[in-house]
């Protein structure tokens, strides 16, 4: 396929990796963070870190959405799709996310709630108009990436006068979060995360740019490349991070410009300034509350959010003791690090958000990187928990 | 969450629609966010919205410059200048 194939050439990737190789210096360590959940996939299902020389080390960062979703935030989609007259739609990628109490919307949807899973966030709209006497809440999460078409949902819905049509907003911003990775200035020694540079995330820069990175090099003086995620990609980008270590330079610079300019999608970025205003807070899973990083509706736009209309109160609510996803998502830890991972964890039966989403670190991980885990390994194990053993920890 | 894919253009339709194919898979998405689309364009598909158009000529020039990045014995600096 078109744009897929050509960035996917084995040969070619072990060449640039020859490369990488040859300029990455002798004696020094290199630790790159990859921002997105895509890259972190892509990583894993082709084998990208293989490639690399031992000093180039990749650190999974936080950008899965699903993964950064608070419990707290499921709970109350539960509590939206439990109420009789609605019908909840989501992406898929929600359903099997554990809430407290071990639910989650696919055992809401057994239990009898009205949950729906859709691929576009315009399918809502369309479910509400072909449904009026159903109140239709579309579950909105994501970054940059998927908040202009939530837009557009909302702008259909208007146009359509539908007044069964609401959004739960849940849509987060980027920069923020690359903020709090490297802002550890007030943090204790063992929880900074110590990168040299970030692979910069790809679709979310197609809206908006790479500009708003700029800034961030500046300050924490670490370089950022943006990046697509096909798996030569990556590779080309990690090669320009080593490049600039080596020049001591910490510049954006841009690999994806095929799709990525430095000022962005300039409609998506009105569409969503016209909808949505910036929150003061909200809670990420792993990396706390972070002042304004995510959006809420506009006021001229509240007959569309499910939280005034429905008078959503949300609860604080807390991960399972043992699950690591925290410290995997900030990159202080790797999925095998926890001693849930593979054990009790698994994409089956995810006691925590990283093992739900196909991105996520800890699903990547063992869908394609745990048997190279046992075999380098092997002996060296600590002892695997038990399911009863987790049961009681929670 | 945040991927998109390549599709090409087959047919534009009202209401700022397109139908768009994928390895034999047809859809129609909204292609609102990115002006001027015409048949035969690929854009990247994320959700239903079209993020933006692919850039034939850079992306040409990706593949060139990773050609390059893998020469054996390029320096990093005559790498950077092509």
């Amino acid at each position: 396929m078109k744009y897929i194939d050509e960035y996917r050439d084995g040969a070619l990737a072990r060449s640039i990796a020859a490369t990488i190789a040859k300029e990455a210096v002798s004696g020094r360590h290199y630790k790159f963070m990859e921002f997105c959940g895509g890259h972190t996939h892509a990583i894993s299902r082709y084998g990208v870190e293989d490639l690399l020389p031992p000093n180039v080390e990749m650190v999974h960062g936080p950008g899965c959405p699903v993964c950064v979703l608070p419990v707290g935030r499921i709970d109350d989609a539960i509590r939206l799709a439990m109420r009789p007259e609605v019908t909840l739609c989501t992406y898929a990628d929600l359903m099997r996310v554990p809430a407290s109490g071990g639910a989650s919307l696919m055992k809401a949807k057994a239990a009898g709630a009205d949950i729906r899973m859709i691929y576009s966030s315009m399918d809502a709209v369309l479910i509400a108009e072909a449904e009026p006497t159903r109140r239709v809440v579309f579950f909105a999460i994501g970054f940059e990436t998927t908040t202009p078409s939530t837009a557009l949902s909302i702008g259909l819905a208007r146009r359509k006068q539908l007044t069964n049509f609401t959004v739960f907003c849940n849509h987060v911003l980027t920069p923020p979060a690359i903020r709090a990775i490297l802002d550890t200035a007030n943090l204790p020694e063992i929880e900074r995360v110590l990168v040299d540079g970030f692979v910069g995330p790809a679709h979310v820069s197609t809206v908006i740019g790479t500009s708003p990175y700029v800034a961030l090099a500046a300050e924490f003086e670490k370089p950022v490349v943006v990046a697509g995620f096909e798996p030569l990609d990556v590779m080309q980008a990690i090669l320009m991070l080593v490049r600039q270590v080596n020049e001591g330079r910490s510049k954006v610079e841009n690999q994806y410009i095929r799709a990525v300019t430095a000022g962005g999608n300039l409609i998506a970025q009105r569409e969503i300034a016209e909808i949505f205003e910036l929150r003061d807070s909200f809670e990420w899973r792993g990396l706390g509350e972070l002042p304004v990083s995510a959006l809420r509706l506009r006021h001229a736009y509240a007959q569309f959010d499910a939280e005034q209309r429905f008078d959503v109160v949300s609860v604080p609510a807390s991960d399972n003791p043992a699950c690591e996803c925290g410290d995997v998502l900030r990159g202080l830890k790797k999925p095998a690090d926890c001693k849930l991972f593979g054990t009790v964890c698994s994409p089956e039966t995810p006691m925590g958000s990283c093992m739900v989403s196909s991105e996520g670190a800890c699903a990547a991980h063992w869908t394609y990187g745990r048997f190279r885990d046992r075999a380098s390994t092997n002996a060296a194990q600590t002892s695997p928990l038990k399911p009863s053993d987790v049961q009681a920890a929670a | 969450m945040c991927l998109a894919i390549p599709v090409r253009v087959e047919a534009l339709l009202p209401d700022q629609m397109a139908r768009v194919t994928l390895g034999g898979v047809s859809k129609v998405v909204s292609i609102a966010l990115v002006e001027n689309v015409q048949v035969g364009d690929y854009v990247l598909l994320h959700v239903g919205s079209a993020l933006t158009r692919l850039d034939p000529v850079e992306a040409e020039r990706t593949l060139a410059l990773m050609r390059e990045a893998a020469v054996p014995g390029l320096s990093a600096s005559e790498a950077a200048a092509a």
